[in-house]
């Protein structure tokens, strides 16, 4: 098993260069980060001469790679395109956007068990029904799409009709929210409602419908044809030989889908207009800062790399029959 | 049921989870001519095919998806054709609610959202065809030659895969995007880029299916008597790998238009003068309560779209599952 694990993060730490320089090239060849300010006839020439200097941007490309893996390694990831150190920046934004994360992940975990448990045990009725369609809806439903209705149908008319405001619609906080945690927690909490209810539809969906699977898969399995041939009671087969061994399959799928909700919130974030990590990723992107979205990358491939390796783990661990080695 | 004991456990989830990401249970590995089928049908092709069209028209989920699916793929095709109003068209109506003349209303320039929608509507489809047909090409001869061949091959192959796979998607798919999003008429380099992408899980199915098909029993029979590699791969191996496959491209097709609506709502999919679903929905977001037309319309359109694909998806999955004998009415 440690083999195994120190294997899979040797290759990972591999695959993970190879991506910032496959993304390095990328945002270097795909154009000029400084074309603005070049068409601005106000500034003048040597200002960009020495911004071009600082950002090495007429260096050759093997050399800015090197100057920005040999730092990044060192754990600092540069300045921006305006100057500002990367990695404070990094920090700030993950922090929010985690906030929603780890909120909407472990509701969505009761949220899917609960509802794959249900429809599973009433299969074919009309609540398997109703459960199964709705989840294939917010499955179907892309992220932005949910956030948007949610926005538009829910917050705006609720806020019109009480007139004050129940949910905020825009940024995860008010601009001017001063006071103490607990006075600043109302706050918090009319501004994340509505994402972190986006995140939880849009991740809980598949789950349940895994969960549900899982549950009538193992529902089939002989040995618990044999436990009820033996005279077990109904229920107790339930509790003690499907759900047990139905959830191991589940606890695996949220480890490996932490990635896709992070990849959901920062959607989620540019709906309501989060100054998280999405906002700053994208930014970054469009206006082809390089550290900016190096920093992002590393930060959700590390995150994917962790919790596939996590995922495999628990799956060792909690099914014995599995061996890596 | 192939034997499931190389797939990692994400992979093994994808079979047992069908439709959450791409996946299904997989086809069984039937030598030809074997009585495979539950229901009593000689494992021929032909014979193969009628059981499971019969199984999928039989499951009322997957025929109303192929329905909605069928009538919005034609509506789209119609409407561009015959419509009274292009989508170029621009008319002195603004911003009107619907009406007859109008039936999804104008925007706030006069432009005709029903010939809008419609064109959208196409657009993604467009898209997605290309995203699904290439994803299914590129990963099933990547998949196909890593299983058959092993070894170094197959290592180099899986860890070009796993390089993909490790990049969080979205990252690499929007530094992609906002460079082709500069490109004049854009949408076949987003179906390139978005294509690009989208291989892997069908490479890594493929695959696993290839190491266990190819020590089966009739396949060292046929090398026994002379046959070809490549004979061996079209003739033999390929087509008791085709269900998975084929699920998959369906399900590829789904998740194409989930990424590229995201794009173009993010300003770096699909660009105007170009319409997409995603784009219209963009556009709609602000007058969502008050123009509710220009944006409920490009809404709905993209659920059913995405959904009635889905729909067929998981018909076809169970269609295809040999466990599943008796047919669900």
């Amino acid at each position: 098993m440690v083999t195994y694990v120190i294997r899979r993060l040797v290759v990972s730490v591999g695959v993970l260069i190879l991506a910032t320089m496959l993304v390095f090239l990328l945002v270097a060849e795909s154009g000029n980060p400084l074309a603005l300010l070049q068409a601005n006839p106000h500034i003048p020439r040597r200002t960009i001469l020495i911004r071009e200097k600082i950002l090495h941007l007429n260096d050759p490309l093997w050399e800015r790679y090197w100057i920005w893996f040999s730092h990044a390694i060192r754990g600092d990831f540069g300045n921006t395109i305006e100057g500002q150190p990367v990695g404070p920046q990094l920090g700030s934004h993950l922090l929010i956007t985690l906030r929603m994360v780890v909120l909407a992940t472990l509701l969505s975990i009761v949220l899917a068990v609960a509802v794959g448990i249900v429809s599973a045990l009433k299969q074919g009725k009309l609540t398997d029904h109703v459960a199964t369609v709705t989840n294939f809806v917010f499955l179907a439903a892309p992220v932005f799409v949910v956030g948007l209705l949610l926005k538009e149908f829910v917050a705006i008319p609720v806020n019109e009709h009480l007139n004050r405001i129940v949910f905020y619609t825009n940024g995860e906080q008010s601009p001017t929210l001063t006071g103490s945690f607990l006075q600043r927690l109302p706050d918090y909490a009319a501004h994340t409602v509505l994402p972190t209810i986006t995140l939880i539809l849009v991740t809980y969906s598949s789950w349940a419908i895994y969960q549900r699977a899982s549950i009538l898969e193992t529902m089939d399995a002989d040995y618990v044809r044999l436990a009820r041939s033996k005279g077990i009671s109904p229920r107790r087969v339930l509790m003690r030989h499907v759900f047990r061994n139905a959830l191991i399959p589940v606890t695996t799928v949220i480890a490996l889908d932490f990635a896709a909700v992070l990849g959901g919130a920062v959607i989620t974030e540019i709906v309501f207009g989060w100054q998280g990590l999405g906002q700053w990723f994208l930014t970054g992107v469009t206006t082809l800062d390089i550290n900016i979205t190096l920093a992002y990358l590393l930060i959700t491939a590390v995150i994917v790399i962790l919790f596939n390796l996590l995922a495999d783990i628990l799956y060792a661990f909690l099914d014995p029959r599995i061996r890596y080695d | 049921m192939t034997d499931t004991s190389d797939l990692t456990p994400r992979q093994q989830r994808r079979q047992l989870v069908g439709t959450t990401e791409a996946g299904m249970h997989s086809l069984p590995s039937v030598p030809p001519g074997a009585n495979s089928d539950q229901d009593g049908m000689a494992g021929e092709a032909r014979g193969q095919l009628a059981t499971v069209a019969r199984r999928f028209v039989h499951n009322p989920q997957a025929v109303f998806g192929l329905g909605v699916f069928a009538a919005m793929a034609i509506a789209a095709i119609l409407t561009g054709l015959f419509w009274t109003y292009s989508v170029t068209a621009i008319t002195n109506t603004l911003n009107a609610p619907p009406s007859l003349s109008h039936p999804f209303g104008t925007n706030s320039i006069g432009g005709d959202m029903l010939a809008q929608v419609m064109r959208g509507t196409l657009q993604d489809i467009e898209i997605a065809l290309l995203v699904a047909v290439m994803a299914t090409v590129l990963g099933t001869l990547v998949g196909a030659i890593a299983g058959f061949y092993g070894g170094r091959v197959d290592s180099a192959m899986m860890r070009l895969v796993d390089l993909i796979l490790v990049i969080p998607t979205l990252v690499v798919l929007i530094v992609l995007a906002n460079i082709v999003a500069k490109q004049a008429n854009n949408w076949f380099w987003l179906a390139i880029i978005i294509g690009a992408l989208s291989w892997t899980y069908i490479a890594r199915l493929v695959r696993a299916d290839f190491l266990s098909l190819r020590e089966r029993d009739f396949v060292e029979a046929s090398r026994a008597l002379g046959a070809t590699d490549r004979r061996l791969i079209t003739r033999h191996l390929l087509p008791n790998a085709l269900g998975p496959i084929i699920v998959n491209a369906t399900i590829t097709v789904a998740l194409s238009i989930t990424l590229e609506s995201t794009l173009s709502f993010l300003g770096l999919g699909i660009q105007p003068p170009n319409v997409s679903l995603g784009l219209l929905i963009d556009q709609g977001q602000d007058s969502a309560t008050t123009e509710w037309w220009l944006f409920v319309f490009p809404v709905v359109f993209l659920i059913m779209l995405i959904l009635s694909i889905f729909f067929i998806g998981d018909g076809l999955r169970e269609a295809l599952d040999p466990k599943k004998n008796r047919v669900r009415a």
